[in-house]
């Protein structure tokens, strides 16, 4: 992969600048270094000035521009504060944030608790999943005895 | 909630009782949650954020919950007041220095506090002396499961309990055991032992938390995972490596006595010498020099004051306290100079109960 010209990191911008004749210049940045990369190229020479509007237009490219409709959240937002606005950004930036908890966490599901006023329904799916998560495991690392008491649980969760 | 009172006491961290305390201060479970009905606490507005306070704050004086709770608005507090609450680990610094509606629930014994408009809606905290990570789990747990009888929180089935940085998503728990290594200090392997806890995700803080230094030779040991493993599979985690930790902090104390032992002594009576007879003390000297008091008191060396003093003079010397004790605002060189004078009266006090 092509390394960030300012830093060690991964370049995941790549700009073309037209310096007009004819000529251009390749850059490569990572987000990181980017607002400083147009920050100075917009410095002094005027005729440069171009690439902070260039920056708005990559924003726009780089991110998903739907606003939340609950809190009116946009991604950019996020990127440069690392807050969400509401529950509901986390269905409408699934796309953006799936990776992101993958990269977080090494995980994207949770198996952890789950409210007690949370219908109980729902309860048992969660439950199931889980369980056949824990199947899917004892399968994998060959632990058959462990994979038939959680196959027998599953039985008798189906059966309710 | 008496703020004087409070003051006066030793917070719950600080008890120096419960398992492996001479190693272990504390062990804290914090729970994140939000409410279904509102945005996050960053995007509501000063008007939501103050309907979010009044309905958890009615809810929470309601609970049907042993200990009882206590409110306190923080937006109406003193900024002396929430320092206070700062330093005894019941209000996160963030909060304290937040604008707008917000408050804290706390337990008159200073087990369990609940902070109202923190980063989330809610975040709820127990805190226990010594090695106890499951005691605070089940009682947060319990804590947790009272909330939410009447409060419908913001969750997801896939993704769990939705907060407002991704990176509490799923438990929203982090589970924490404060620890005072001084020995794996002073014989420069506590690098090692960071490299060794990163490695398996885990974070190592200063005493106060995000960005804080670790004055005192105090070390908070948390998980950073929060999503894809139980609650449970979190502690055990933690609580699993932990021992080891104590394991070598106390070989690293026990080499330390062997071959260094006049060394260390010094080091100790040195400490506990400017501790009594300095006219000014910075808060940071006083950690420092407290650090190896305390670590003389553990092995033994002093027999001037006991652990439960040592503790005592570490929170009753936070700027806050002080002035809090003093009765009056302080500027920094007044600090400086009250913050000796309160130790050359409490120390000679102390030696004259031994």
């Amino acid at each position: 992969m092509q390394k960030c010209e300012r830093c060690d990191s991964p370049a995941t911008i790549h700009v073309t600048e037209v310096l007009g004749e004819g000529k251009f210049e390749e850059h490569h940045v990572c987000e990181q270094c980017y607002p400083k990369y147009v920050h100075d190229s917009s410095d002094g020479d005027s005729s440069k000035t171009s690439a902070a509007e260039v920056a708005s237009e990559l924003d726009e490219a780089l991110f998903p521009q739907q606003a939340c409709p609950e809190c009116g959240l946009k991604f950019i937002d996020f990127r440069n504060n690392h807050r969400l606005g509401c529950a509901r950004d986390y269905q409408v930036f699934r796309n953006e944030l799936m990776p992101l908890l993958e990269n977080i966490h090494g995980d994207t599901r949770h198996i952890g608790k789950t409210p007690r006023r949370y219908p109980q329904t729902k309860l048992a799916e969660a439950e199931l999943l889980q369980l056949r998560q824990r199947l899917k495991r004892a399968v994998e690392r060959e632990d058959y005895e462990e994979a038939a008491r959680v196959r027998d649980q599953i039985k008798t969760l189906e059966e309710v | 909630m008496n703020m004087d009172s409070l003051t006066q006491s030793n917070g719950e961290w600080l008890r120096a009782s419960g398992p492996e305390a001479d190693i272990v201060i504390s062990s804290r479970i914090r729970l994140a949650r939000n409410l279904s009905s509102f945005p996050f606490t960053n995007r509501a507005t000063t008007h939501q954020k103050a309907e979010i306070e009044q309905s958890l704050k009615a809810r929470v004086e309601k609970l049907d919950f042993d200990p009882r709770l206590e409110y306190v608005n923080l937006a109406a507090a003193s900024p002396l007041d929430r320092q206070v609450l700062v330093e005894r680990q019941l209000v996160s610094r963030e909060l304290a220095n937040s604008e707008g509606p917000r408050g804290v629930a706390v337990a008159a014994n200073e087990i369990i506090s609940i902070m109202i408009n923190e980063e989330d809606h809610i975040r709820m905290q127990v805190i226990r002396s010594g090695f106890a990570l499951d005691d605070a789990w089940q009682d947060a747990d319990r804590l947790d499961d009272k909330l939410e009888e009447k409060v419908p929180y913001a969750f997801s089935e896939e993704l769990g309990y939705l907060t407002a940085c991704p990176t509490n998503v799923g438990t929203g728990l982090r589970a924490s055991v404060m620890l005072h290594l001084p020995a794996l200090v002073l014989s420069k392997q506590i690098e090692k032992v960071f490299r060794a806890l990163q490695k398996i995700n885990l974070a190592v803080r200063g005493l106060y938390g995000e960005g804080s230094r670790a004055s005192g030779d105090f070390y908070q040991i948390s998980n950073q995972v929060t999503l894809g493993k139980s609650e449970t599979q979190i502690i055990n985690e933690i609580r699993d490596v932990i021992p080891q930790i104590i394991a070598y902090e106390r070989q690293a104390r026990e080499t330390l006595t062997r071959d260094n032992r006049p060394q260390v002594l010094d080091r100790v009576k040195r400490a506990f010498g400017t501790l009594q007879n300095a006219a000014m003390m910075t808060s940071e000297e006083t950690m420092d020099l407290l650090s190896s008091v305390r670590l003389g008191v553990n092995l033994h060396l002093i027999d001037d004051i006991d652990i439960h003093g040592v503790n005592e003079l570490f929170i009753h010397t936070q700027p806050a306290h002080l002035q809090k004790l003093m009765g009056k605002e302080l500027d920094s060189d007044e600090r400086n100079s009250e913050r000796a004078r309160f130790l050359r009266n409490r120390l000679r006090e102390l030696d004259g109960l031994n």
